[in-house]
């Protein structure tokens, strides 16, 4: 692989997310309409509602700093970041040494944590509310991840991803084991809490006590709004393609051709819109949970995800 | 060259100290004595830096003045000159910081000689405990900090809560010098104690005896370390002292706990059987995250960042715990990558830590109080120190780039790569291990979102935070430098973990582990096949944050903003009242583990005397008391009140009843001493 290509590719797939991210989110709400006997908005419908966000004044809080203002960008540029980080359609990508699943996951969590000091930079209960729950929540769903992680680094002795998807590909029967699939749950349950589904957080809500992630962004408008919906619907994307990519790495790109390429990418969209319906199928079945009740889902989670590392530990 | 500096270091201390008790008030005075302290610590970081870059020990020339014991010795290898380098990083900027920040105690309050001659003789010994190569020498110099650093944490005696928390200070770190005593004692012999022949003497114990001189030093340098349950002085003593005495307590007093337990440990008994690591995995494990559950419900802004050095104290053994495990199987090259790991997070915890606690002094100093709760709004009032802090949470919160991040990155892969290690234990410890530092590090970001949140963001609880001023420039210089040393060793850990892995040459056997530079900006970790590239990494962050606005210009996004009041759901105004709180802010997760708090409720709900539905007044009142206040500490107290009153019978004031128990007393020793011989 030549540099220039290499680094084409990146960017390349930094700007297919991005230019996804709200497709998806769309999908996945007009799925759910669909499912629930709803007419629905069609899936673009989150284009829209960018391109209007991004026309309109910001208004800002006279009691906000400027953490207030800088999340944004922060958030959004720390999503960009791990877009370049995650294997979507090829592996191993040039940005494969630059960060692990680590640094994936915590810079992710860089950008909640600034979320979470905006919530409170306006000076209301429901930004306070928000932030708290948000934090309380990530807290809590970190040891998942980062059992999930151990379980997935155990096979090939490395944390970073393109090693993980290598070792994946060229053994396919060490990777179809009983721990592979408790993994899988484990870090399922993870990316709901993370992305803010439903039983966890309900998107659709808006000025509601339950709310966390709207509560946590309820003082944004304008761009600043656009940046950091658009940032939580490519953190939505991320998440999808990294279950879809570590678990079933099957049609990613090993070579860079372009009709190797363009069948991955392909396959990437097809596992996405999978994954997509899955949840949109779950979150028609079940209700939100009290908000005392998500730390019960979350360590079964984590006791699925501590199976997953002790089996493959025990069958190794 | 190093006998310069070691010569300046000892006098810069000393004249700081003879300044202090001769002059050291006024503007004058406060000057010179820190500018003494600042000198020293540069001298001793200069003169740490340069055995680390050498490789190459250095030993002092001392007169024989103190015949005992085997009179002072002091030689400087790699191990000791990174602890003094660390002593170097925050000692600088607390002394900067402490000559503005004094200035509250030129009145009555407390006795500025006494401060600026204890915190200058504090420095030194803590200097020279790095320093010591005989147990005499280490010794004394350990017991001169504990003793300085007592007298500064009762700097504000005038309080009755000062005074409790130098008493248990005072009886916990004392605990702590029987144990190694003990330790010392054992570890000696008939040898001298000179440290190569505590070496030479450590192979011919027997297993059992090694056993235990482990678990004494353990207990001892534990309890300056600050392990849970032996941290009960720390939330006490660190808040009670001046802000930047506790930005060097907690930043680097209690790593020499760490550093005397890597001496024995490593160099003294040259490593340990496995159950070592896994003992003092358990051991950081616990700290950690009780450490930071307890730092979660407090409110008061100092004791919440003493609870979080009990929690950084955790993963920094977390790390020296995988070390020690790997060395006992052998694996020399992961033994160096968990060891680096806690090594690297000492500094870290060091630079952000003391960082911190500058910054809640600064906060402190404008408001006068501690409690978060009647805080708020001090981000516009105070911008430098609420940017300094933020880049210290942020840190602490191990998010990347900063340093905080690369250290936690390390005990990471450390303790993945435990998992590899064969047997059934190992199967359930590391994981377990892996999501407890997980968990650690998640809360803590949620604890720094609340500290952070709560004392700078929207508007301010009380009046003293409104009126609250920036402090005087050498104070945001203190902070300035330690936010400045976050940030670059982040990224720039790519240069000090080699020299890390160098210090650890020759300790217990670990030989050099090269820590391959790919491209010049990788990490890659030795034998494990995981690599981060920070630089490249922050280039990226920073670049993509900054391009986000131009790229909007560019698209001629509408940029106009306005300011207008919060949307209060209707409320014509906000007032701080309706904030959130700190206690709200963690309400969730005290729920969530309300089986370990166990907080107690009191609800006293007042009716009208007509109709109990007409509510007059409601008070409630709820409070945590940590279990091992609780279950360990409470009844200890219990106990010794009532060997006490019973041995108080002795004491009757009869001179002659005195005289029998001399005469006794010798005889006894005489017996024990023929007993002891044979």
């Amino acid at each position: 692989m030549t540099n220039m290509m290499s680094y084409g590719l990146e960017i390349g797939q930094m700007l297919l997310a991005l230019a996804l991210a709200p497709g998806l989110v769309g999908l996945v709400r007009w799925l759910k309409a669909r499912l629930q006997n709803r007419l629905g908005a069609p899936p673009w419908q989150p284009y829209l509602e960018l391109r209007k966000w991004l026309a309109k004044d910001v208004v800002m809080s006279t009691n906000a700093s400027w953490i207030f203002q800088a999340t944004p960008y922060i958030v959004f540029g720390s999503t960009v970041t791990v877009t370049l980080l995650v294997p979507l359609i090829a592996t191993p990508i040039a940005f494969d040494a630059v960060g692990d699943l680590l640094v994936v996951v915590y810079l992710l969590l860089l950008g909640t944590f600034f979320l979470a000091l905006a919530g409170l930079d306006a000076g209301t209960a429901f930004g306070g509310m928000g932030a708290s729950r948000e934090m309380t929540i990530a807290a809590i769903a970190e040891p998942t991840i980062a059992l999930s992680i151990s379980g997935l680094a155990i096979g090939s002795g490395s944390t970073n991803l393109g090693q993980i998807l290598t070792t994946t590909l060229t053994d396919p029967a060490a990777a179809i084991s009983p721990s592979h699939f408790l993994a899988f749950a484990a870090l399922f349950i993870v990316v709901l809490a993370e992305t803010g589904r439903l039983p966890i957080d309900n998107p659709a809500t808006h000025l509601e006590l339950t709310m966390i992630h709207e509560a946590m962004i309820l003082e944004y408008s304008g761009r600043y709004l656009a940046l950091i919906e658009w940032a939580s619907w490519t953190k939505f994307l991320l998440f999808l393609s990294l279950l879809a990519n570590l678990f079933v790495p099957w049609g990613m790109a090993t070579l860079v051709t372009l009709p190797t390429l363009a069948l991955a990418t392909a396959a990437w969209i097809g596992k996405l819109i999978l994954l997509a319906s899955a949840i949109a199928l779950l979150e028609t079945r079940v209700a939100k949970l009290r908000l005392f009740r998500v730390p019960e889902l979350l360590s079964l989670s984590f006791v699925l995800a501590l199976l997953a590392v002790t089996s493959s530990l025990v069958l190794k | 060259m190093m006998q310069t500096l070691f010569l300046l270091t000892i006098c810069a201390y000393s004249l700081g100290a003879l300044g202090a008790i001769l002059g050291g008030r006024g503007q004058l005075g406060r000057s010179l004595v820190g500018a003494l302290a600042a000198i020293g610590a540069t001298a001793g970081l200069l003169l740490g830096l340069t055995v680390i870059f050498t490789g190459q020990s250095f030993t002092a020339f001392v007169p024989a003045l103190l015949p005992v014991g085997g009179g002072l010795a002091l030689r400087l290898d790699p191990l000791g000159a990174f602890f003094l380098s660390v002593i170097g990083v925050v000692a600088i900027p607390a002394s900067l910081y402490g000559i503005a920040y004094n200035e509250i105690y030129e009145s009555e309050r407390g006795s500025l000689r006494l401060l600026g001659a204890m915190f200058n003789l504090f420095l030194l010994a803590m200097s020279l405990v790095t320093l010591a190569d005989n147990v005499f020498t280490f010794l004394l110099m350990w017991e001169g900090m504990s003793l300085t650093s007592y007298f500064l944490v009762i700097t504000e005696s005038d309080e009755a809560e000062t005074i409790r928390a130098g008493n248990w200070y005072i009886a916990v770190t004392h605990v702590g010098v029987a144990f190694l005593v003990a330790a010392f004692l054992m570890l000696t012999g008939n040898a001298s104690g000179a440290f190569s022949d505590l070496r030479v003497h450590a192979s011919n114990l027997s297993p059992l005896a090694r056993d235990l001189v482990f678990l004494l030093t353990l207990l001892g340098f534990g309890s300056k370390a600050g392990i849970i349950p032996l941290h009960v002085w720390l939330p006490r003593a660190h808040p009670a002292a001046p802000s930047y005495v506790s930005a060097l307590m907690s930043g680097v007093m209690i790593k020499l706990g760490i550093y005397g337990l890597l001496r024995v440990a490593l160099d003294f008994l040259g490593g340990g059987p496995a159950w070592w690591g896994v003992l003092v995995l358990v051991v950081g494990s616990v700290s950690a995250v009780l450490g930071v559950l307890y730092a979660l419900m407090e409110h008061d802004l100092k004791r919440l960042l003493a609870y979080h050095s009990v929690e950084n104290i955790g993963i920094i053994l977390m790390g020296i715990g995988a070390g020690l495990l790997f060395h006992s199987y052998g694996s020399m090259s992961l033994a160096v990558l968990g060891l680096v790991g806690g090594l690297y997070h000492t500094l870290n915890h060091a630079s952000f830590k003391g960082l911190l606690f500058l910054g809640a002094g600064s906060v402190l100093h404008a408001t006068g109080t501690r409690n978060m709760e009647e805080m708020g709004g001090l981000m516009k009032r105070m911008p430098w120190t609420a940017l300094f802090f933020l880049i210290g949470a942020a840190a602490i919160s191990a998010l990347p780039p900063l340093n905080g991040f690369v250290s936690e990155w390390l005990v990471f892969q450390a303790l993945l790569k435990g998992l590899n290690i064969p047997g059934i234990e190992a199967a359930i410890a590391m994981p377990l291990a892996v999501g407890m530092l997980a968990l650690t590090s998640g809360l803590a970001a949620a604890c720094f979102v609340k500290a952070f949140g709560i004392t700078f963001l929207a508007m301010p609880r009380s009046h003293e935070a409104e009126s609250a001023r920036e402090s005087p420039l050498l104070m945001r210089i203190g902070m300035g430098m330690l936010a400045a040393i976050c940030v670059v060793l982040g990224p720039g850990a790519i240069a000090v973990i080699p020299l890390l892995s160098r210090i650890l040459v020759g300790l217990g056997g670990l030989a050099e582990v090269p820590v391959s530079l790919t491209e010049g900006v990788s990490l890659q970790v030795p034998t494990s096949s995981s690599q981060i590239a920070l630089p490249t990494l922050a280039l990226a962050l920073l670049l993509a944050i900054g391009s986000i606005p131009v790229i909007l210009k560019l698209l001629r996004v509408n940029f106009r903003l306005r300011r207008s009041e919060s949307w209060g759901c209707g409320l014509t105004e906000l007032t701080p009242r309706m904030e959130y709180t700190a206690t709200a802010f963690a309400e969730p997760l005290r729920r969530v583990f309300a089986e370990l708090y166990r907080p107690s409720k009191e609800l006293t709900i007042d009716t009208h005397p007509e109709s109990k539905y007409f509510v007059q007044s409601i008070a409630y009142r709820s409070e945590i008391t940590p279990w091992f206040d609780r279950m360990l500490y409470t009844p200890l107290l219990h106990l010794i009140g009532y060997i006490a009153n019973k041995i108080r019978r002795l004491q009757s004031g009869l001179v002659h009843l005195y005289l029998l128990y001399l005469a006794l007393a010798l005889m006894g020793l005489i017996f024990a001493s023929r007993w002891i011989e044979r």
